[in-house]
């Protein structure tokens, strides 16, 4: 297996909290990862993009512009990205803020269109948006089981926010949820 | 099982002078280096070390030359700009023969430039900066494990040889994140240093300096030096050979350019065009006889950096005079990414 994963959007949408998930959950079943989260002038609101690569070899680059997975939170972050899906790989969309109509791949990439703040709002949170991308994409993507970002999940989350954890595993499992009901 | 922490490449050097026995540390902000003195900042006062903000790149590599001239393990880090306000210093220190760690993680140039990753300051890690005939140890980290392991590396390299050591690494590695071993290979050891200043105490008097004035003196101390150089050539040469045995063609690459090579190549093997890799980890001393030998047997070289092709100069006079070599170099922050380096081993092979 070798997967390169780019995830982008704005900043406080949450990508650097999931993308940190991964990768720490890729660790811990001894895995190889690399994971390079956008550094210099970004803040909230700013461009967030971000690398993760898993692999059970030796990963090379960290970056990639062939990556075998897209998550692309909004439609600057698709519109910059989505040229770069070649056949096989994965496009996970956030249509809530991305119009349809802008979604332009190649020909055998699987698009996975979700109104994911949409979905985050029915189920009572619209912060939940990135946990439920997240299970978006280990639905369509059989990269890590469910069991190993759970396991992690403690370790990402602030102390402060401890008690949001049983929402955040919710948010997970709707997203793979999600996935199934799509297909 | 050792333990492994997903940690940040500057944050593994931080962590590796602090385990190197680094207790001086001065440095001047610039991005895409700060998380070292942010590390060392909080860390290493928890050891008893010294953490200067300094009031300038050349205010900190004087203070490396005084904490270093007593016998200390003493750094800075900077990025291109703060590292050329430092060449004078870099010079003196070479000069008296003090050993210390300066650390560059590369951004682009010249002038203030930009912040992305980049290769542009090998020529002046490797063949100069600073005026005089000297030479300083330059190692180049390719991954987060690397960042600390080769830090302790320089502090030992740098003792040995009074010599200062440089880790050249571009913002990639500065800035990604991996699993990383945060404990040493081996036991650190501190050896004596009988030329450290620290007080008299009975002993003759003793001095550092780089000014020598009579007769002959100033060649023999250069003659000195090169014989140093010479020792540490022929010593501490570190590089890391890959698929070489059956390749068809030889990529040369430091750094982030060498991770992606490896990429490049295992999507050239998987199309059936063998390549192999010849990663130069320390850039002074440079592994020119590897680089000669494998030249000379495999015939086809492609070097790739993150620059307009500065490496290239030390491949080409290694290289065997019958080896062809091309090169492909993304300079000013752009990234050769492995299709891009497949396309060029493709054109190199035709």
């Amino acid at each position: 297996m070798y997967y390169d994963i780019i995830m982008t959007g704005f900043g406080g949408q949450g990508i650097q909290t999931i993308s940190l998930i991964l990768a720490l959950a890729a660790m811990k079943k001894d895995l190889e990862v690399t994971y390079l989260p956008s550094y210099g002038v970004e803040k909230r609101g700013g461009r967030t993009n971000v690398y993760v690569t898993i692999a059970d070899q030796e990963i090379g680059s960290p970056i990639s512009n062939t990556p075998s997975a897209l998550l692309a939170l909004d439609l600057i972050g698709l519109e910059f990205y989505q040229d770069m899906l070649e056949k096989g790989s994965l496009l996970v969309a956030n249509t809530s803020l991305i119009p349809e109509d802008r979604i332009r791949v190649k020909e055998g990439v699987s698009v996975l269109k979700v109104r994911i703040n949409d979905q985050a709002v029915a189920m009572g949170n619209p912060r939940l948006a990135n946990m439920i991308t997240l299970g978006c994409f280990i639905g369509a993507l059989p990269v890590l089981a469910y069991a190993d970002l759970e396991a992690v999940i403690g370790e990402v989350i602030p102390e402060r926010l401890r008690e949001t954890i049983p929402d955040n595993l919710r948010a997970i499992t709707r997203g793979i949820e999600i996935v199934k009901e799509t297909r | 099982m050792t333990v492994k922490k997903l940690t940040k490449g500057n944050i593994a050097l931080a962590e590796g002078a602090i385990q190197a026995g680094c207790r001086f540390y001065f440095g001047y902000p610039i991005t895409p280096q700060n998380d070292i003195p942010e590390y060392l900042a909080k860390h290493l006062p928890e050891v008893g070390g010294t953490f200067i903000p300094a009031e300038s790149e050349i205010a900190s590599i004087n203070m490396v030359l005084g904490a270093g001239a007593s016998g200390e393990r003493a750094m800075t880090s900077s990025s291109g700009p703060g590292i050329s306000l430092m060449q004078e210093g870099l010079s003196y220190l070479a000069g008296s023969e003090i050993p210390g760690l300066v650390v560059n993680i590369m951004r682009c140039g010249p002038g203030l430039g930009g912040i992305a990753p980049t290769q542009g300051d090998y020529t002046q890690a490797v063949h100069g900066g600073g005026h005089g005939d000297y030479r300083n140890i330059v190692l180049a980290p390719a991954s987060v494990q690397e960042m600390f392991d080769l830090t302790i590396k320089a502090f030992e390299l740098a003792d040995r040889y009074r010599m200062v050591s440089i880790i050249l690494a571009d913002a990639m590695v500065g800035q990604f994140q991996e699993p990383c071993r945060l404990t040493p290979e081996k036991p650190i050891v501190m050896p004596d240093k009988p030329w450290a200043l620290r007080g008299r105490q009975g002993r003759n008097p003793q001095l550092l300096k780089s000014l020598y004035l009579g007769p002959g003196e100033q060649e023999a101390h250069n003659l000195d030096l090169q014989k140093k150089y010479a020792e540490v050539q022929k010593n501490e040469v570190l590089c890391e050979e890959k698929f070489l045995d059956d390749a068809e063609i030889m990529i040369v690459a430091f750094g982030t350019p060498s991770r992606i090579a490896k990429t490049a190549i295992r999507m050239a093997r998987e199309q059936g065009i063998r390549v192999g890799l010849l990663r130069p980890i320390t850039l002074f001393p440079f592994p020119s006889e590897q680089v000669r030998a494998h030249s000379a047997r495999i015939g086809k070289v492609l070097v790739v950096e993150m620059n307009t092709g500065q490496m290239l100069y030390d491949v080409k006079i290694a290289a065997h005079k019958d080896a062809a070599i091309s090169f492909y170099g993304r300079p000013g922050g752009g990234i050769p990414f492995p299709n891009e380096v497949l396309a060029e081993i493709r054109k190199a092979l035709e």
